[in-house]
């Protein structure tokens, strides 16, 4: 193995350093207009009628709204609830009302002013506790928990929120589209992580057959989720725009446009009960979980799933209940955000067990170590964890790197800065949720060019995180050939099979796995003396006829059942795990607070390309810290109040603590040489083990992140009464 | 979004500008630009015309005069850091450190940031605090107005629409002053702020009692403020409990904080005792009590 496990040169790095790679907003597309959206501006109403004001030449324009819309008026993803354009029910801030396209910026930025909705205001709905409109519930029981309160050592019980966050990649959402050629295919190319979701979108919308539908995913300025399902709706609104106007559209999003309208993590409200023995063993854990969806159901059933499945976190418990519910309220659509639900949750649990450690005057990591999975436990769902299972490995990785497990917990501290410590462990299930990559059936295709080298053909997008490299040292190592002698096809419907979206920490452990399969079968079919090179080879077999194609199709790996109707069995192939230390220096004149050193384990099963492995787990890791304590997303009636990158905030490179990156590898069989994923688990366990540290240096309870400076004084403020002015 | 205006001067001498001012009124004047160009683009500023003053090297000029400094509108906070002949105001220099992002510092100008007059701005509690005097010309001469006589409110100076902000000019300082620039942000770069403070003070040798203190704050009120309770420490010789009091009246007193995107007005006033009290035991080497 040549390529697999060592540090080789992102094949799209070049580029990107020198500012060659062109993005979406960088296609030259000859006589292309100008795409442009007009919005709603309150949260919920009815939609009377559109005014045009008659002082503007509409002949100079083309205008879309929802009658205009050849196929369903839906953005088809899991029900096709929300309109492309809204009809009649206004259901949030900045919902699409009608499309324009221009010739130019000032023609288009008249004619929208020029469209004027008249909307009857209704009462919205911003509090999801009050909702009564539910988009999903899911249940996980196993044991019995009513039977252990009584006899329980200690009942703990604990209330956690987290806010939302904003992915803030750094290209904003767009797209190009093209207008029917002369064999009536509609192209649209874009800045986005699922070609075949945009694919699915632009068939319901335009009532097109698959062949008349491609679409093409440019270099992707970043994604982290946000791009997995918004980019549908851009595509649609474009294709519809340039069917209208006969020519190519452009409909770019900037900065504002993106951070009003695209979705961002959900808000989330998790109630903890812990039944605990006097050693600290988890009895029971009874788990209600309510996450806000926003105005339509969009990813919000699997978000929830990914969070319910991921409330108890890597421990072992024989009675756990666990309820969730995403909820409809009037905000704009929740969407996902790496990690997906599972941050949230996360933080919920990691901060009970905190909680039930300081209740029993144990360590926090004894008490970790105490029920952390082990082989041979089992999940809430059942799900019996016999292969790569590291719940423990990565917590003592952080606990000799740190020393964590000797530091004081919860001592009073003294002075104006004052310094803390927490400490998480957490799991992440790589792959889709339950049956999800059994129904997909990934595929993938390889084929052996005329020169010998090989096309690998997916849908899977480069998105920043290191896909291209990582695809093509799994083909090469697979083939046993150079990385050069490995292309890889464009993100494009029309030239790679359904290889399913970029999301959910599957592209290696899918993707990579099924590039490996195929690959493995073309280098059996090529054969011939493995002492000559297998470029020479290929370029032989297929010189002389041979058929050097393989494509091959997804199967669950033996003995993976899952059972969607009462959430049991194996919702994941395999989990990856992983534990944070934080240690923390908080300013309790201006309740500022300074990461010092963060630690972080993370066992991805092998690091196919160990040093964008590291790269994901640093970038996962400050996103997390930030989620912690740093990214304030808020409403006002609906609409965003951080509607800048100078009020959204982010950590920046000074921000970013010295981070030591320990990875830990334990192989999973049926993982392309044993790898899981990682792109969401760093995602999981920065903001507890955060919120820890910030408890533990001045005392006061953070049960809700972020744990801003504001928010940290008006709880030093309720115990510390005499320092209020 | 927002449609471009309709014209734009870009004059390279000051009687230019000064002319286009007097003859096209409105004019929007553009300085950096580091605040219009991001307000026009959100669209809540509408303007019908730029005179854009990147080119009047005129105005880009640090230079000594009568026993202080003068520094020209267009001279950048990049500048402010780099200049050796602003040596002798450091506070000059540690606010330019704080300030914004690197490309951010090379656009954004003195003139620009007192034009703008934003409640946030990181050198308006500075030149406050440093005693500067704005210098306004207009085809029919110069005015000189001191801060708090120029800075008047949300947003608004005394500036008149046919004149410019030619210059500041900062008074020289005594050798026993020190001096104190602290920025609390949303994150620990490119941040606006969310209490921002300048504070000059000095005491008397053998005596020990203070002679002067000046300080101003932003991000508080609804434009730079003076924290002039800090006055009652003129001619005392302060412990620590009395700067505790003192920090307690000016947070209670002298601003008026709001909640916004940024903060709090709790945690503003909280913020802004806490930072004060400490700008004014190390200024004037107060030792801290014990516990």
């Amino acid at each position: 193995m040549a390529f697999v496990g060592a540090f080789t040169r992102r094949p799209d790095a070049d580029a990107k350093v020198r500012g060659a790679a062109r993005y979406v907003a960088d296609l030259d597309v000859p006589d292309a207009w100008l795409g442009g959206t007009v919005r709603a501006d309150v949260a919920r109403g009815r939609l009377v009628r559109i005014d045009r004001d008659p002082g503007f030449d509409f002949t100079r324009v083309v205008v879309v709204t929802a009658a205009d819309i050849p196929g369903r008026n839906v953005v088809a993803l899991i029900t096709d609830d929300q309109p492309l354009l809204a009809q009649d029910a206004i259901e949030h801030h900045g919902e699409p009302i009608a499309l324009v396209a221009a010739p130019d910026r000032a023609t288009l930025l008249a004619a929208l002013a020029a469209l004027r909705p008249v909307i009857a205001a209704r009462t919205p709905c911003f509090d999801m506790e009050a909702s009564a409109v539910v988009w999903k519930r899911i249940a996980i029981d196993r044991g019995d928990v009513d039977a252990v309160w009584a006899k329980a050592h200690r009942v703990v019980e604990g209330t956690f929120h987290t806010g939302s966050q904003e992915q803030m990649y750094i290209e904003p959402q767009g797209c190009v589209a093209w207008p029917p050629d002369r064999h009536g295919v509609v192209v649209v190319r874009g800045s986005l992580q699922c070609p075949y979701y945009v694919q699915k979108a632009l068939m319901a919308a335009l009532d097109l057959p698959a062949e008349r539908a491609r679409v093409v995913a440019c270099t992707v300025g970043g994604g982290f989720g946000g791009k997995e399902d918004y980019p549908s709706v851009i595509a649609c609104h474009a294709a519809l725009l340039a069917r209208a106007a006969g020519r190519p559209v452009k409909l770019l999003f900037d900065r504002h446009e993106d951070l009003a309208v695209t979705p961002k993590r959900h808000p989330c409200r998790v109630w903890h009960r812990t039944a605990v023995a006097a050693d600290g063993t988890l009895l029971a854990m009874d788990i209600d979980v309510r996450m806000d969806g926003g105005a339509y159901t969009t990813l919000s059933p699997v978000v929830l799933s990914r969070g319910v499945l991921h409330a108890t976190g890597p421990y072992r418990c024989a009675n756990v209940r666990v309820r969730g519910a995403v909820v409809a309220t009037n905000h704009v659509p929740y969407g996902a955000f790496r990690g997906f639900g599972a941050p949230q949750t996360c933080f919920a649990v990691e901060r009970q067990m905190d909680r039930i450690a300081t209740e029993l005057g144990m360590h926090p990591v004894a008490l970790r170590r105490h029920n952390a999975l082990a082989p041979g436990d089992r999940t809430a769902t059942g799900q019996l964890l016999d292969d790569s299972v590291a719940a423990h490995a990565v917590l003592d990785a952080v606990v000799a790197e740190t020393g964590c497990a000797r530091m004081p917990w919860r001592t009073q501290k003294r002075g104006r800065r004052r310094r803390g410590f927490g400490v998480s462990l957490f799991w992440h299930g790589a792959g889709f949720t339950g049956s999800g990559e059994t129904k997909l059936k990934s595929r993938v295709a390889a084929a052996v060019l005329a020169d010998g080298r090989v096309e690998v053909a997916a849908a899977a997008t480069e998105i920043g995180q290191g896909t291209e490299a990582m695809l093509r040292a799994i083909a090469a190592d697979s083939l046993g050939c150079g990385a050069a002698d490995v292309a890889l096809t464009e993100p494009d419907t029309g030239r790679a099979p359904d290889s399913g979206p970029t999301v959910a920490s599957r592209t290696c452990m899918i993707v990579g796995g099924l590039v490996a399969q195929a690959c493995r079968q073309l280098r059996d079919r090529v054969g011939g003396d493995e002492a000559r090179p297998f470029r020479d080879r290929a370029a032989a077999f297929v010189r002389d006829g041979g058929d050097g194609r393989v494509e091959v199709e997804y199967h669950a790996p033996p003995g993976i059942v899952w059972d969607e109707a009462n959430y049991r069995g194996d919702a994941y192939p395999v989990y990856g795990y992983g534990a944070d230390v934080v240690e923390v220096e908080v300013d309790v004149a201006t309740f500022a607070v300074k990461v010092l050193r963060f630690c972080t384990a993370i066992d991805v099963g092998r690091a196919i390309q160990p040093g964008l492995v590291r790269g994901q787990i640093e970038g996962g890791s400050l996103q997390a810290l930030g989620f912690g304590h740093l990214e304030v997303v808020t409403t006002q009636a609906g609409r965003l109040r951080q509607d800048r990158m100078a009020t959204c905030i982010i950590p920046t490179a000074v921000d970013a603590p010295p981070m030591r990156v320990l990875l830990v590898e334990r192989p999973f069989q049926h993982g392309p040489f044993g790898a899981k994923g990682v792109g969401e688990m760093p995602a999981d366990g920065g903001a507890p083990a955060l919120a820890a540290a910030i408890e533990d240096a001045i005392g006061i309870a953070v049960d809700a992140v972020p744990a801003t400076p504001e928010r940290l004084l008006a709880a030093w403020l309720q115990t510390h009464p005499e320092e209020a002015l | 979004m927002n449609a471009a205006p309709t014209a734009v001067y870009s004059p390279r001498s000051l009687a230019t500008a000064l002319a286009v001012l007097a003859d096209r009124a409105p004019v929007t004047v553009l300085a950096g630009g580091t605040d219009l160009m991001v307000e026009l683009r959100t669209g809540r500023t509408q303007v019908a015309s730029v005179l854009d003053l990147w080119g009047v090297e005129e105005l880009r000029f640090v230079r000594a005069e009568a026993g202080g400094v003068r520094i020209g509108a267009l001279t950048t906070i990049t500048e402010l850091r780099r200049q050796p002949s602003l040596g002798a105001w450091p506070l000059l220099a540690a606010c330019a450190a704080d300030f914004a992002a690197e490309q951010i510092r090379n656009r954004a100008t003195v003139g620009g940031s007192l034009g703008t007059a934003s409640p946030a701005a990181d050198l308006g509690p500075v030149l406050w605090a440093l005693d500067a005097v704005v210098r306004l010309r207009s085809r029919d001469g110069v005015r000189d107005l001191p801060i708090p006589a120029f800075l008047l409110g949300y947003r608004r100076t005394a500036r008149r629409a046919d004149e410019l902000i030619e210059s500041v000019w900062l008074p020289g300082r005594l050798p026993t002053e020190r001096g104190a620039f602290v920025k609390v942000g949303t994150r620990d770069a490119q941040s606006i702020a969310k209490v921002v403070v300048a504070l000059v003070a000095s005491r008397d040798a053998g005596s020990g009692q203070v002679t002067a203190v000046r300080a101003a704050a932003g991000s508080v009120a609804e434009r730079t403020v003076e924290l002039a309770s800090l006055q009652e420490l003129v001619g005392r010789r302060p412990d620590a409990a009395a700067l505790l009091a003192v920090s307690r009246v000016a947070a209670s007193r002298d601003c008026a904080p709001i909640d916004d995107v940024r903060s709090s007005a709790v945690y503003r006033r909280h913020a802004l005792q806490r930072v004060v009290c400490d700008m004014l035991t190390s200024t004037l080497e107060v030792p801290l009590e014990d516990g």
